[in-house]
């Protein structure tokens, strides 16, 4: 009995032990919550949660960005709304020529390609005139559909139809569940799976030397050139990457949305994803993913409890935000590594005399004087 | 010609405005290193409390005081009690406090004064006035926002080059342990820069409401032309604020008059990404603000 | 190979977790059924339950969040007095920001969650459009959008749950035209467009009549509160006439860009931006020496109407506003956002009466197409609702500004899109007072 209960413990180490098989272990039991959790709510809370998702990928891109790489963007949001306009050219009804899959990586290579352009520019650029530039983006880029309206739709946008459930899809979830497949399930499978892969993507890339680099890069970039690291490259490779995630995150985010319109697009978008990162824990995957959370319920939570106070509705409407802003406050004067770093900071705490260290996958804050370089 | 002239004078005095609040970017950035988010809604709500004063009956110039008093003290206090904590911390911490403090602010103000548009009044009149045939776009307000900007832009530049209290400020920010050393009591300086930029941030407060709506969003727009003008400049120059918002204000106006009002923020965008391209560090950046 | 005996547990706890979730799927409650009758959601014996989005923060909430606040006092005031055939209104409204995404999620949340039966005057075209083919795949009757785009009356095949309100950008835009066409043959025409389909709807009606009189077009957008650019090039092009398609704020900005240019052409702005009582009462405080109150800045100016507002104090259907909104209204006093409310909430009640005593979701759509068109109400023109149409109000009264004060140019004018013809509305519409109940009956 001893050695057949030690078998799996072994092997769970092992698993565990090297990243890349960890990090598919720890996708798939993802996916089954996932599973879980969208066979079980209803519709409404599917749709919330599809939204959650879009948050958290790219959120996780964005933490990539300035958690490893040391880069602030506060445009982010922009890179979501070239993914998304390019979905809503690709769906603009409800027979669409290139099947789902085709349009979420046309939608991230196009968004890729812009990345690549902004991020040879930015890499050039320090601290605060990053922030500016990425500023200027934000509210830069939804002025292109404004200009160009005859095909992006103007200020009215863009309509989105979700491709229909794909059939072998509605089988397998009737030989399981016994009903049929909501569009609402559906598309919270599709944001959820987009999430997952990227995620473990992510993860992978920042254990590898690429990730290094990065962080290298990131901590003192004199020495990182004199350890041979092509600074540029390092900085332009990072921006690219978390790009390409708001890209996909714009376009699965125009399906949740069913209308990508300049509305949506507008410079508050670009810094709830870096609020999210920085509530969650810079540089830490499960981080960005708790900072989506937490922004994505949060606003309707505190509208809900001031009703419930007996605020009338407006008030409990402007309730939201002052909660929202309350919050970010408090975070980062009372856990300035965020949750997920608060999180680690107590459990490291607590396991201090076991043999192993509680996986560090990431580091939890940029250094200090970024800025004033 | 007529067109041109009030296109030019139109954008020459919302430089100016752009101006005032790069300045007061400036001024935090130099004696603190950090951006302030929140000098927008901190303007506005100082603002929105000088109205008070002004509905309350009191002439034009108190309320403009008190503002501008009300500013001081609110710089002193965000720095004392929100800013302190993250100070010498991680950039990205007090980019997200001040970002939080911004949507804190507009929330209380909805709550206080109400998300209604309210006019605020003007001390000087707000006809343009006429030479021969041409029209000169030019209000005795606008030509009072022009001279007090770059008042308070020379006053400023004399604070930092010529007086005790600018040197030691500037010192406390480049290196606050050797100026501790040094005797320098940093956390006073760092107060009294928050306070002195809410003042100056105030002040574009009171001239972009003057002769026009009020209400908890008025400033947005500014936020980003603002941030973007003192980014132009370089962030370190109070000269460069001024010449960065005077350009962005200028080349707004004219792609707003000649090419389209909705590519006025794509426009913003396409010359910051000029600007730095050339100098990564701003029109007025000094050599030593690159390490490498 | 000996890593790879984990992964057989995991497959169980796989299955056995999935096994779970399904049951407690199928557990989660029953489907709706399919069928009308009484069974619609949002509605039961005593209650029926409806909502809409507005912007109740950030840019757009000045004006605008008044809206719903005179939707609740008039349904509150219907409640007050025992509902609409013993169902009290319950009426949830929430704050979407002006932004598409959040129209989306918390119109969710109304339909999915909430269980409203109706939606009823949701706000704005970019952010309804993200949410008017959900709720007509949901079948939610949406009724009454607080916008004047062409999307919401004219295609009932497409949206057939989806009713207009106001008179559309279009229609007002032919009636401005037709008239400055007759009128004013000799004026030189500037159009001062808002940039998105208020300006683009409305500059299409315009044209029909007066495309050799326009001299020069600008167009702002919105949040950019400089106009400077816009008006110095509708002055430099010798605009003896404006016609203006602008937001209330965007009227307070443009008198005074105007004034700083020393332009003063004949101002015409369309109903939206018109307000006399708002943007009067703002502009006011500009003009020194004025006798405070007495609203003479906007004096002059042409406009349009189609509900009267609260400049018409003794207008019948001014005084059921006013007295519903000192009995059952909030903070501060009636304006005409208010009023708009009440009077999309008026509507409303009407079409829930008309759709008899027990009302489905299909027999409220049945009633608006075929018993709404020629209900009384305050709007000055009757609806155009029937199968083929679901535009709302046919049309509208040119009238002149004194005082604050909307003095008549023109008798009601009605025509529809296209190539309708303009004609003086012979209905009575106009004429009509609310019952003493200040509840309709069923027409």
């Amino acid at each position: 009995m001893a050695t057949s209960s030690a078998l799996p413990v072994r092997a769970w180490r092992r698993v565990w032990s090297g990243t890349g098989s960890r990090h598919l272990l720890l996708a798939l039991l993802g996916l089954l919550a996932v599973i879980v959790y969208v066979e079980a709510a209803s519709d409404f809370r599917n749709l919330q949660f599809a939204a959650f998702g879009y948050l958290g990928i790219a959120a996780g891109g964005l933490t990539v960005l300035t958690g490893l790489n040391g880069q602030l963007s506060l445009g982010h949001g922009a890179f979501m709304a070239i993914g998304a306009y390019t979905t809503a050219l690709f769906l603009d009804d409800g027979s669409p020529v290139v099947p789902l899959l085709g349009v979420l990586v046309v939608a991230t290579l196009v968004t890729v390609l812009a990345g690549a352009l902004i991020g040879a520019a930015a890499a050039r650029l320090h601290g605060p005139y990053i922030a500016g530039a990425t500023l200027a983006l934000a509210v830069g880029v939804p002025g292109i559909a404004l200009h160009f309206s005859d095909t992006l739709g103007g200020e009215q946008g863009l309509g989105v139809v979700a491709p229909p459930v794909p059939v072998w899809l509605l089988d397998l979830d009737y030989f399981f569940t016994g009903r049929d497949l909501t569009p609402s399930r559906y598309l919270s499978y599709v944001v959820w799976v987009c999430l997952i892969v990227t995620f473990v993507l992510l993860a992978n890339l920042s254990r590898s030397r690429v990730g290094r680099r990065w962080r290298a890069v990131r901590d003192d970039d004199v020495a990182a050139e004199v350890a041979g690291i092509h600074l540029g490259r390092a900085r332009v490779s990072a921006f690219v990457v978390s790009t390409a995630c708001a890209g996909l995150a714009g376009a699965v985010m125009a399906l949740v949305v069913r209308l990508t319109a300049p509305g949506g697009y507008t410079l508050t978008l670009s810094l709830t994803l870096l609020t999210a990162v920085v509530l969650g824990g810079l540089g830490s995957l499960w981080g960005a993913l708790i900072g989506a959370g937490l922004l994505s319920y949060l606003p309707q939570l505190a509208t809900n409890v001031g009703e419930s106070l007996g605020l009338d509705q407006t008030r409990a409407a402007e309730l939201a935000p002052l909660v929202y802003g309350a919050v970010m406050i408090a975070v980062i004067l009372l856990a300035p590594t965020g949750i997920a770093g608060a999180v680690r900071a107590l459990r490291a705490r607590r396991t201090a005399r076991a043999e192993r260290p509680p996986p560090q996958t990431t580091e939890s804050t940029v250094q200090q004087g970024e800025m004033s370089r | 010609m007529q067109q041109l002239l009030s296109t030019t004078l139109t954008g020459l005095t919302l430089g100016m405005v752009y101006a005032a609040f790069a300045l007061a970017l400036v001024l935090i950035w130099r004696s603190t290193r950090i951006v302030n988010f929140a000098q927008a809604p901190m303007a506005m709500v100082t603002t929105l409390v000088a109205l008070q004063v002004i509905d309350a009956g009191a002439p034009y110039w108190v309320g403009f005081l008190v503002a501008l008093v009300s500013g001081l003290v609110l710089g002193a206090v965000v720095e004392r009690v929100l800013v302190r904590p993250v100070e010498g911390k991680a950039e990205i911490n007090a980019v997200i406090l001040t970002l939080g403090l911004f949507i804190v602010l507009h929330a209380v103000a909805g709550l206080v004064f109400g998300n209604d548009y309210q006019s605020f009044p003007a001390p000087f009149g707000l006809s343009g006035f006429r030479v021969g045939d041409l029209n000169v776009a030019l209000t005795g307000f606008g030509i009072f926002t022009i001279v007090i900007v770059l008042v308070v832009m020379a006053a400023l530049a004399a604070l930092f080059r010529f007086t005790d209290l600018g040197l030691r400020m500037r010192a406390a920010a480049f290196n606050p342990e050797v100026s501790r050393l040094l005797g320098v009591p940093v956390g006073r300086m760092l107060t009294i820069g928050w306070a002195l930029a809410a003042v100056v941030g105030s002040l574009a407060g009171l001239l972009i409401a003057g002769g026009s709506l009020v209400y908890p969003s008025y400033m947005d727009s500014v936020v980003v032309f603002g941030f973007v003008a003192a980014v132009l400049g370089g962030l370190d120059s109070p000269v460069g604020a001024v010449v960065g918002g005077l350009l962005l204000g200028l080349a707004l106006s004219y792609v707003s008059g000649y090419l389209g009002a909705q590519l006025v923020t794509l426009a913003s965008l396409v010359i910051l990404m000029l600007v730095l391209t050339l100098r990564p560090g701003g029109l007025f950046s000094s050599a030593s603000a690159r390490r490498v | 190979m000996r890593s790879m005996t984990g992964w057989p547990k995991v497959a169980t706890t796989a299955v056995a977790v999935t096994a779970v979730g399904a049951l407690l799927a199928g557990c989660g409650g029953s489907r709706p059924s399919d069928g009308g009758g009484s069974s619609d959601p949002g509605i039961t014996d005593s209650t029926i339950k409806v909502g809409a989005h507005f912007p109740l923060t950030g840019v757009a909430a000045p004006g605008y969040s008044e809206i719903p606040t005179g939707a609740k006092a008039y349904f509150d005031y219907v409640n007050a007095n025992g509902g609409v055939d013993g169902r009290k209104i319950d009426y949830t409204y929430r704050d979407d920001g002006y932004n598409p995404t959040n129209t989306s999620s918390v119109t969710n949340e109304l339909v999915l969650k909430d269980n409203i039966f109706a939606m009823v005057g949701g706000l704005g075209t970019p952010t309804h459009s993200a949410v008017v083919d959900f709720l007509n795949q949901q079948k939610v009757p949406d009724l009454f959008v607080s916008s004047g785009a062409l999307a919401w009356g004219d295609d009932p095949d497409e949206h057939p749950y989806t009713f207009g309100w106001q008179p559309d950008y279009e229609i007002e835009g032919k009636i401005i035209g037709q008239w400055v066409k007759e009128n004013m043959p000799d004026a030189k025409v500037g159009l001062f467009l808002q940039d998105d389909d208020l300006g683009r709807d409305s500059e299409k009606g315009v044209r029909q009549y007066l495309d050799d009189q326009i001299v020069a077009t600008a167009r702002y957008t919105s949040g950019n509160t400089d106009v400077a650019p816009q008006v110095s090039s509708l002055a430099s092009k010798g605009a003896d006439l404006v016609l203006s398609f602008n937001t209330p704020s965007y009227t307070a900005l443009t008198q005074l860009t105007a004034q700083k240019l020393n332009f003063t052409p004949q101002w015409f702005y369309s109903n939206i931006g018109s307000d006399p009582a708002l943007v009067g009462s703002l502009l006011s405080r500009f003009s020194e020496g004025a006798v405070k109150g007495t609203n003479s800045a906007l004096d002059g100016v042409l406009t349009t109407e189609y509900i009267p507002g609260v400049d018409a104090a003794d207008n019948p259907w001014v005084k059921l506003w006013q007295k519903v909104w000192d009995e059952n209204g909030g903070d501060g006093e009636l304006t005409n956002y208010r009023i708009y409310g009440m009077s999309e909430a008026y509507a409303f009640v009407q079409a829930l009466k008309d759709a008899g005593p027990d009302p489905t979701r299909e027999g409220l759509v049945k009633a608006m197409e075929e018993d709404m068109a020629d209900s009384d109400g305050p709007q000055l023109a009757p609806f155009r609702y029937s199968e083929d149409s679901h535009f709302g109000i046919s049309g509208m009264q040119i009238v002149r500004l004194k005082g604050g004060k909307s003095e008549p140019v023109t008798k009601v004018l009605t025509t529809d899109v296209g190539d309708a013809d303009i004609d003086e509305d012979d209905s009575g519409q106009a004429d009509d007072a609310p019952p003493s109940s200040g509840i309709p009956d069923k027409s």
